[in-house]
């Protein structure tokens, strides 16, 4: 199910206000018992979506299982930032392997649960686009195919952003990173590159597959819940604004976040073994031009030496989104 | 009870008695007979309460692995060569985390080229990987080796690789003397990890260590890895109070001439020293040697890592010669054993031979074998030989 | 020390043999030993299995030699190598072939000349009877049994079942009995060929599907 946001115009925002609704309707964050996994004094930059986005997948999670969780982390930010010793911003049982192999290391601890009859105790494994998308793809695979019980988070930021900003096979064209600077003929990341791993995981026929991101934190926690209430395989993929790596204000993250899927560029949508049932309908579609022209990561497609031709294929390929998971069906406003 | 048992198949069940929580494998020539035995262990039942995981690789084989450690179950995996070194970064990683995960290592060497065959440049290219490696001479010795090592691993919080020859020993039926479950629990008891993921005690495992506490790591790990071979000693002893014969010992003389196992060398004699089952052929041509005026006195290795550098000196002893009889090698530099031993024997005035014997399968026989030793004994031998290397190959490329 | 080498082509069960024998000398007993010489095998390819019996622990793991004993599975190997290379003398051989033991020896000067050390025997016929299809381990082994002494009849039966089951297991040991019985109907009658084949026999054959796999859990297939 998708949670189609109600707007209450008088905040200036999307958020509801919790106050205002049914103890069950309010959001995990207010509950009082809330166990802020990942709790303060981490080290992630100022406006990180990734950290709030890990906070809210995991406190909810801890919410649906009632405690019993633990979390396999790849080498990535999320690690580094939350983890220097002898410090550690987890309330959660929590593990960091490799960079490839969350994944793998979830599937153990999953495998161990089982062989001693705890399957109350459920597993989370989490990692970003490049732990996820590029070097561990294979484990994650694995991991689908054999339908183990663990649900996989992706932290989507776009790139390496742990190391410089560098591209990654989530990387979109386009876009200006330290492996695909804006100069020559074609700058940015190459079009007809990169993968998406929804489809990905969708392939494999896996009970669950949604994708998120952290404009929404309600439809994210719903989708928690979902893919929480399955038992096997499952895939969220979150959408991060990473204000360092995409260039943008602090400040702007949530809004970033929103701009991405109001323009098409996002499609968020559930799939269940293998087959889309549900998309959110895009409310206010925006032109990709105002999503990417506030990053200085897209600059090098505006002003006077602007490529149009880039925008173009951009806009293009939030058109194709649109139609292919039915973004703005008839009579949503757009 | 004797049994006449092919190895892989026998160590399969000698890990089934120490009663994993999770077995996940990736298959690789010659490792497959112990993990197919394994997976059949637990469809049919014979296996209980035990997760049988086919995973992508061995890198996510090693992983899996990392996982159910670190979630408190006891854990067994299994590789040779290629798979070896693919799943190196995850090998390292489990080291690094106290991991007590017991791999088996059905030593083949590394392409290219591609060969399939024994040698043990694999587990030997792991050897500074932070893990305990045992070399089992036969497939009783890769018998029991599994059950110490569960045993000495989750004592000290530290992995360990049961190297045995791949074929030699994993594909050879020999008569084993296979331990009853009532021996394995009386030695060893369940698993309690020094620390693992627990809801009721949230721990963050695997957390990055800037410059200020690494180098303590490294410290503590190498003093667990010294402190390890005293500890092997004595988990030794207490396997033979329960089974009733020696296993483990790093370090051992075979075939002294008063039966004894640690016996140092005397003057005169040639010490041999080598690994794994090339120990056993040796041990084959030692009364005609000694029959022949050749005294030898033979040293088998147990343990590569920790590596028993004092335990080793001393067997050597007064030895006039030491040949070493090396299975892998350091291009560019020589023998990999026979490094170790030339650094055991720092300030003995005996000369050593390093010879690279059986690298990729090339059978080891005795009449090889007994012309080196024979060639040492004369004074012929040179630092490093490659044991019945085709000269006429060699000719043709240079 | 008594040392036998089994010589046969991928699939016809080389490995089996090798540690079928190491039991039946094992009930016997000996200490015994089998090693298959492993490659990346497939069908059809030569292979090769050592076995020792020892009235002593074996400690030697090199490759057999100097046989005392060649055991040979498949007869197209007479012409296409030389399987009684380093044969001892006096050593023996037993030959699944159509040929006389005196062809065998023209064929293969290596071949035991001692009467009496050579037995020559249709096997795929006899294997063809009972199983179906030409798997000639058994019956080799029970030729064996014979030919040498160092293992009975019974404990090659032993050994057939303790590896498989059902129809699988008595065609084989039925194989193993024909065979023991041809080689000592024909002992001393060296000079005499072989027939072409052998009388048939309404043998209750096992299905396709209680045959061994060829590939699962063989040992000859190994994945480099």
């Amino acid at each position: 199910m998708v949670k189609v946001n109600v707007p209450f115009m008088q905040t200036g925002t999307l958020v509801v206000g919790n106050r205002l609704l049914d103890e069950t309707d309010r959001s995990v964050q207010a509950w009082q018992g809330r166990p802020s996994c990942l709790t303060h004094g981490h080290r992630a930059c100022q406006g990180c979506a990734e950290a709030l986005a890990a906070r809210w997948v995991l406190d909810t999670a801890m919410e649906v299982t009632d405690g019993k969780l633990m979390v396999a982390n790849a080498t990535g930010c999320l690690e580094v930032f939350s983890t220097l010793y002898p410090e550690s911003a987890w309330k959660v049982p929590w593990i960091h392997s490799l960079f490839a192999n969350s994944a793998s290391v979830a599937t153990g601890i999953a495998a161990v649960l089982r062989a001693r009859g705890r399957t109350d105790t459920r597993v989370i494994a989490q990692g970003g686009d490049g732990g996820t998308a590029d070097i561990g793809l294979a484990c994650l695979s694995g991991m689908f195919e054999r339908n183990d019980d663990v649900l996989y988070v992706c932290y989507d930021n776009q790139g390496y952003m742990n190391t410089g900003a560098q591209r990654s096979s989530a990387t979109p064209p386009a876009t200006r990173t330290a492996t695909t600077p804006a100069v020559g003929r074609d700058p940015g990341a190459p079009f007809g590159q990169g993968k998406s791993v929804p489809r990905i995981a969708m392939a494999h026929d896996i009970p669950y597959v949604a994708t998120a991101s952290v404009a929404d934190l309600r439809d994210l926690e719903a989708k928690v819940r979902t893919a929480m209430s399955h038992r096997g395989a499952r895939y969220l993929h979150v959408l991060v604004t990473c204000p360092l790596g995409w260039g943008t204000k602090s400040a702007d993250s949530i809004k970033m976040a929103r701009l991405a899927v109001r323009c098409g560029l996002f499609p968020v949508f559930e799939a269940e073994y293998g087959e889309v049932t549900a998309s959110t309908p895009i409310r206010d579609r925006v032109p990709v031009e105002e999503y990417l022209r506030p990053q200085r990561r897209f600059a090098h497609l505006f002003g006077p030496n602007g490529d149009e031709i880039a925008l173009g294929r951009i806009r293009h390929m939030a058109e194709r989104n649109i139609r292919q998971y039915n973004l703005c069906p008839e009579g949503s406003r757009s | 009870m004797h049994e006449l048992l092919e190895g892989s198949q026998a160590v399969a069940r000698a890990v089934g008695l120490c009663h994993p929580d999770v077995v996940c494998a990736y298959p690789i020539s010659p490792q497959t007979h112990i993990v197919e035995a394994l997976s059949g262990m637990v469809r049919t039942g014979k296996l209980v309460n035990c997760d049988y995981i086919n995973v992508e690789s061995e890198f996510a084989a090693m992983s899996v692995a990392i996982g159910a450690s670190a979630a408190g179950g006891r854990v067994y995996t299994a590789t040779a060569s290629q798979g070896l070194l693919y799943m190196a970064e995850a090998v390292y990683n489990a080291s690094g985390l106290g991991l007590p995960i017991v791999m088996t290592v059905a030593n083949r060497t590394i392409g290219a080229p591609i060969n399939i065959w024994n040698d043990q440049s694999d587990s030997l290219s792991q050897r500074d990987s932070g893990w305990l490696q045992l070399f089992a001479i036969d497939n009783q010795e890769a018998v029991d080796l599994h059950i110490i090592a569960y045993r000495l691993a989750e004592e000290i919080s530290i992995p360990i690789m049961v190297c045995m020859d791949g074929f030699v020993l994993t594909h050879a039926t020999d008569v084993v003397d296979m331990p009853t479950q009532e021996q394995v629990d009386a030695f060893l008891p369940s698993f309690t990890p020094r620390e693992s993921l627990d809801i009721d005690n949230p721990r963050s495992i695997g957390m990055m260590a800037g410059p200020d506490i690494f180098t303590e790591t490294k410290y503590l790990s190498h003093r667990a890895m010294l402190g390890a071979i005293d500890r092997l000693e004595e988990v030794s002893g207490e396997f033979e109070a329960i089974f009733g014969r020696r296993t483990g010992r790093p370090v051992r003389v075979l075939g002294a001439a008063n039966g004894s196992d640690s016996v140092p060398g005397r003057h005169g004699q040639i010490a041999v020293i080598a690994m794994g089952s090339v120990l056993g052929t040796l041990q084959a041509i030692q009364p005609v040697l000694r029959a022949s005026g050749v005294d030898i006195h033979l040293i088998g290795l147990g343990a590569f890592r920790p590596f028993p550098s004092r335990a080793l000196a001393a067997a050597i002893g007064q030895a006039s010669r030491v040949v070493v009889f090396d299975r892998a090698i350091q291009v560019g530099i020589g023998g990999v054993l026979s490094g170790a031993v030339r650094r055991a024997m720092k300030g003995s005035p005996a000369p050593l031979h390093s010879v690279a014997a059986g690298l990729g399968g090339r059978p080891i026989t005795e009449d090889s074998l007994a012309a080196i030793v024979r060639q040492a004994h004369a004074g012929d031998l040179s630092d490093l030989t490659f044991m019945d290397l085709r000269d006429d190959v060699i000719e043709k490329v240079s | 020390m008594f040392q036998i080498v089994i010589h046969g082509r991928g699939g016809q069960g080389v490995v089996t043999a090798s540690e079928m024998l190491a039991r039946a000398g094992f009930a016997g007993g000996f200490q015994v030993q089998a090693i298959p010489s492993f490659g990346s095998e497939r069908t059809g390819a030569p292979v090769v299995g050592y076995t020792r019996f020892s009235e002593s622990k074996i400690f030697t793991r090199e490759p057999i030699l100097t046989p005392d004993a060649v055991i040979v599975l498949d007869p197209t190997l007479l012409r296409a190598m030389n399987p009684f290379h380093g044969l001892a003398s006096g050593g023996w051989a037993a030959v699944n072939t159509r040929e006389s033991p005196n062809e065998v020896r023209r064929i293969s000067p290596d071949a035991p000349p001692t009467p009496g050390h050579l037995a020559t025997l249709p096997a795929d016929d006899i294997v063809r009877e009972y199983l179906g299809r030409p798997i000639p381990s058994a019956a080799l082994l029970g030729a064996f049994a014979a030919l040498t002494g160092k293992i009975t009849l019974q404990s090659v039966a032993d050994a057939v079942t303790h590896l498989f089951k059902g129809k699988v297991a008595s065609g084989n040991i039925a194989s193993a009995e024909v065979a023991y019985k041809w080689v000592e109907d024909h002992r001393g009658q060296e000079d005499v060929g072989a027939p072409n084949g052998i009388a048939h026999v309404d043998a209750d054959r096992p299905t396709e599907a209680e045959l061994p796999h060829a590939l699962i859990g063989s040992p000859e297939v190994s994945n480099a």
